[in-house]
């Protein structure tokens, strides 16, 4: 173990008394000290704890210093984020929650197995956890692996109310390694989360301070030509959206941490040259997706939400929120390795060094330049990717140069996205309805269908990948509306690719076709039937959903007890929707046949249409949801009924 | 009569916004949601106000002060909405002054639907319209506010634009214009028929924060057809052009 080797800094002690007095079920009391301003940064060690079965969780505000703002979160036992919990499969954990807050709170277990009222969404699961109350969760633990809990009441979760959860395996691990750290992310902000949503539904730019602006018009007609950037402009003004729209909420308030700790020194992971370090990966931020690498080392991932997967040797991954991977390095020199993980808007970073010794840091790469929105994001998807569905059999795209295509970012704009298909008719396209905006007409001159040519098998075909036929129409009749900004008329398959702003960047990028399970699913059985449902939005009011209504407007989705069903999954919209489904597994369909992994936490890209299998074998009410805190606050959410 | 008249407009108009869309009302009665309580709260009530005009200007003639604003509580469809605006003229008399109190319903992508009252309420005489227009984000990001008033007295319109060019992300230029018609004169407020005046300015602002934004600009208004000939306006030069300094805030 890594304390026994090295010297061990003076957070441990505190650290001690936290997760230990947690394990030991006894309750760790507020400590006066932490009536002061904190000190220090998070103490929160990235280190496994012992495992348990007994804890106590005392929900409480906690002074919290992040860089040299100082504020109040949410936290357990004195620690923000929530101290790691670490349990073995085969026990049946007890854990008491007191709320030690004025107002209600929650855990919810993401990703576990458990009965429904062990699952800890207010309304749902329980009644939440009045002020001053305690609330016993014990269930069976019957999976392994890396996951996460946090709050499910109101913006807690933003506010520090989120931990690391390592279950050890039962049987052998799969997988060993000399070392194993979490390694948690997340996006923290002083602002009020109410405020947040708040100053969304007067304008979806409030954080967005990278728009496109006069100079960078010019900036592309110098690049461009003037017709091309023209045209460029017109094309996303005549839908008014922006190809700059890559998250809602960023770094202009946010400060990324990694077991947060803030990037001016981030989080410290030793290690000896040679050593295999596991890295458990966890994104607990509330609206950020994160694109991880380690500049001079090859991670090869091994698990993802918690399951094993067949090794993937990546550069970089994007990791959504809620998402967790598992991955592996071995770095055999004796010097600073920088763990990188930039924003997928580039607003900013979380930074953590693998290093040999106590307060050495690797050197910052530059920040990757910011991906821009394209058409297939739109899911003005691949025209002639369209004809590739089905069966792909060596590599479609071979002789074909897609070097200059691949790539949407900053610095590559407007002629390669919008050249050459002005002449392309819209109203040709199928499924498309655009003629009923009181607005008036949608005219998108300039659009080009050319680069989504279907990245997904520029890399080698992996195993037998088969693509998902493609949706003739949308048997969920859409309209744009109030709720429902956009429609992608062609929406595509684009699990093979790694997501915008990482395609083309000269790295090994994981994919979600890449994600192959060590072991055969345990449901055989083909799907009874199909639940098709889009993601939709509208931007400027603010306003998300499914099929084009939010929660309060829509009925359950019912699932008999037993069943096994295929959720399909269109995103009309031009953001990223990481889709959680409580209770039960989501079974990718990326092409791994019975080998297709098990997921908690399936992230839907823009444009896209994907699909998994559920099987219905835990009767209860269970949360459907985006994992984008404002995203569920305001209507991307269901309730799965499962009787 | 003008009362009722409106009353009846607007009723007519709330009742017809609701229908455009069925009322989204909780239809969870089958889901036993433990102590009735919805795990998303996506039915709150925003608060929001936008003073967009809060300026000095000045011409050859002297200063003025002019305000423009509106405040809105509601949901995502349905909203109290209120604006006012008004000058405070050379001569330190209030004009201009409109306020509306109107119901609001969103009804597509970017529009809404506003139904209601404008009063004029001013140093001259007051006058009561019934209201009706729409207003939001044309394609292309044009802001646009079109509204018809109608009472005894005849009809009119008014139109609103403004479109935000970025210069940069923090510094924006607006031009923006105000356009209003009646159906008849309206010799006591200084009211003519046909096209009765333009109100357009060229604002720069910085948005040193979101909600608080300083800007200087140029406006010009113009009295136009007969307006010019009424007895209050004489000898008031029609047009005129301002420097003018302000502030653009909102909450």
């Amino acid at each position: 173990m890594v304390e026994s080797v090295f010297p061990k800094r003076t957070s441990i002690g505190r650290r001690r008394f936290v997760t230990g007095a947690a394990a030991l079920g006894c309750g760790a009391a507020i400590s006066p000290a932490l009536a002061r301003k904190a000190a220090t940064e998070s103490t929160l060690s990235a280190e496994l704890p012992e495992a348990a079965s007994s804890f106590l969780l005392n929900v409480e505000k906690i002074p919290v210093r992040v860089g040299n703002q100082h504020a109040k979160g949410v936290g357990i036992n004195g620690s923000v984020p929530a101290p790691t919990l670490r349990w073995r499969e085969g026990d049946t954990v007890e854990i008491q929650v007191r709320n030690h807050l004025h107002e209600d709170t929650s855990i919810h277990w993401h990703g576990i197995r458990l009965p429904a009222d062990m699952d800890g969404v207010p309304g749902l699961s329980f009644a939440g956890i009045p002020a001053g109350e305690t609330f016993t969760y014990r269930f069976p633990v019957q999976q392994s692996g890396t996951y996460w809990y946090h709050s499910h009441s109101g913006g807690q979760e933003q506010a520090g109310l989120y931990g690391a959860l390592v279950i050890d395996p039962i049987d052998k691990p799969a997988y060993t390694a000399d070392r194993d750290y979490v390694v948690l992310l997340s996006d923290w902000t002083d602002a009020d989360p109410m405020d947040i949503v708040s100053n969304l539904k007067f304008d979806g730019d409030y954080y967005n301070f990278r728009q496109r602006t006069v100079g960078t018009f010019l900036h592309d007609i110098r690049k461009d030509g003037l017709m091309a950037s023209v045209r460029d402009r017109l094309a996303w003004g005549g839908m008014n959206m922006a190809p700059t729209d890559i998250s809602d909420v960023s770094g202009v308030i946010y400060t990324y941490l990694m077991n947060g700790r803030s990037p001016e020194k981030g989080w410290t992971g030793l290690f000896r040259p040679g050593e295999r370090i596991r890295l458990r990966f966890i994104n607990a931020a509330s609206m950020t997706l994160f694109d991880v690498r380690i500049p001079g080392l090859t991670m090869q991932v091994v698990s993802a939400d918690g399951n094993d997967v067949e090794p993937v040797p990546v550069d970089e991954f994007r990791i959504a929120p809620a998402e967790t991977y598992d991955v592996i390095v071995q770095p055999t020199v004796d010097q600073p390795y920088t763990i990188f993980v930039q924003s997928e808007d580039r607003t900013g970073y979380a930074r953590g060094t693998l290093t040999t010794r106590e307060d050495v840091l690797g050197p910052i790469p530059p920040m990757d330049p910011r991906p821009l929105r394209t058409m297939a994001d739109m899911g003005m998807g691949s025209m002639k990717g369209m004809a590739m569905a089905g069966e792909h059999k060596g590599d479609p795209m071979a002789g074909m140069d897609m070097s200059s295509h691949e790539k949407a970012t900053e610095q590559d704009t407007a002629a390669h996205h919008h050249a050459a298909m002005h002449d392309m008719d819209m109203n040709d396209m199928p499924g498309m309805d655009m003629n009923d905006m009181p607005e008036g007409h949608m005219d998108m001159p300039g659009m080009s269908m050319h680069h989504t040519m279907s990245h997904q098998n520029r890399q080698k075909p992996q195993n037998k990948i088969s693509v998902m036929a493609q949706p003739e129409s949308h048997p969920v009749s859409l309209k744009t509306g109030v709720e429902v900004q956009s429609l992608a008329p062609q929406p595509q398959n684009r699990l093979g690719e790694a997501g915008d702003g990482l395609d083309g960047n000269g790295r090994r990028c994981l994919r979600y076709t890449d994600l192959r399970a060590l072991k055969p699913g345990t449901d055989p059985r083909e799907p009874s039937r199909e639940i098709e449902l889009h993601l939709t939005g509208n931007m400027k009011r603010f306003i998300w959903g499914f099929n084009g209504k939010k929660f309060s407007e829509a009925e359950p989705i019912w699932l008999a007890l037993g069943e096994r069903v295929r959720f399909v999954l269109i995103n009309d919209t031009m953001m990223e929707h990481p889709i959680h489904l409580h209770g039960l597994w989501s079974e990718l369909e990326n092409g791994q046949g019975a080998f297709q992994p098990y997921k908690h936490t399936v992230n839907v890209k823009p444009g896209e249409r994907l699909s998994y299998l559920v099987s219905a074998d835990t009767p209860g009410l269970w949360a459907y949801h985006c994992h984008l805190l404002y995203h569920m606050d305001t209507g991307m959410f269901r309730t799965v009924v499962v009787s | 009569m003008k009362w009722r008249l409106i009353a009846s407009v607007v009723l007519m108009a709330a009742v017809c916004g609701s229908s455009l869309h069925a009322a989204p009302m909780t239809k969870t009665m089958a889901v036993p949601y433990v102590n009735g309580s919805m795990p998303v709260m996506d039915q709150r009530v925003y608060v929001h106000a936008l003073l967009d005009q809060f300026e000095a200007r000045y011409s050859g003639e002297g200063g003025q002060f002019r305000y423009d604003g509106q405040a809105w509580v509601g949901s995502d469809y349905n909203k109290l909405w209120l604006k006012s605006e008004g000058t405070v003229g050379t001569n330190g008399r209030f004009g201009d002054g409109d306020h509306e109190i109107l119901y609001d319903r969103a009804i597509s992508r970017y529009f809404d639907v506003q139904s209601g009252v404008r009063l004029d309420i001013d140093h001259g005489p007051t006058r009561a319209w019934g209201a009706i227009g729409l207003q939001g984000l044309a394609l292309y990001f044009f802001d646009v506010e079109t509204t018809f008033y109608f009472s005894d007295r005849g009809v009119a319109g008014r139109l609103n634009g403004s479109y935000d060019i970025f210069i940069t992300n923090r510094l924006i230029l607006q031009p923006q214009a105000e356009l209003n018609f009646y159906s008849n004169s309206d010799s006591a407020r200084g009211v003519g028929r046909g096209l009765s005046d333009v109100d357009t300015g060229l604002r720069l602002r910085y948005e040193w924060h979101r909600k608080i934004a300083p800007y200087i600009g140029i406006t010009y208004s113009n009295m136009l057809a007969e307006n010019r000939n009424f007895p209050g306006n004489i000898g008031k030069n029609s047009s005129s052009i301002n420097f003018t300094f302000g502030i653009r805030s909102w909450f």
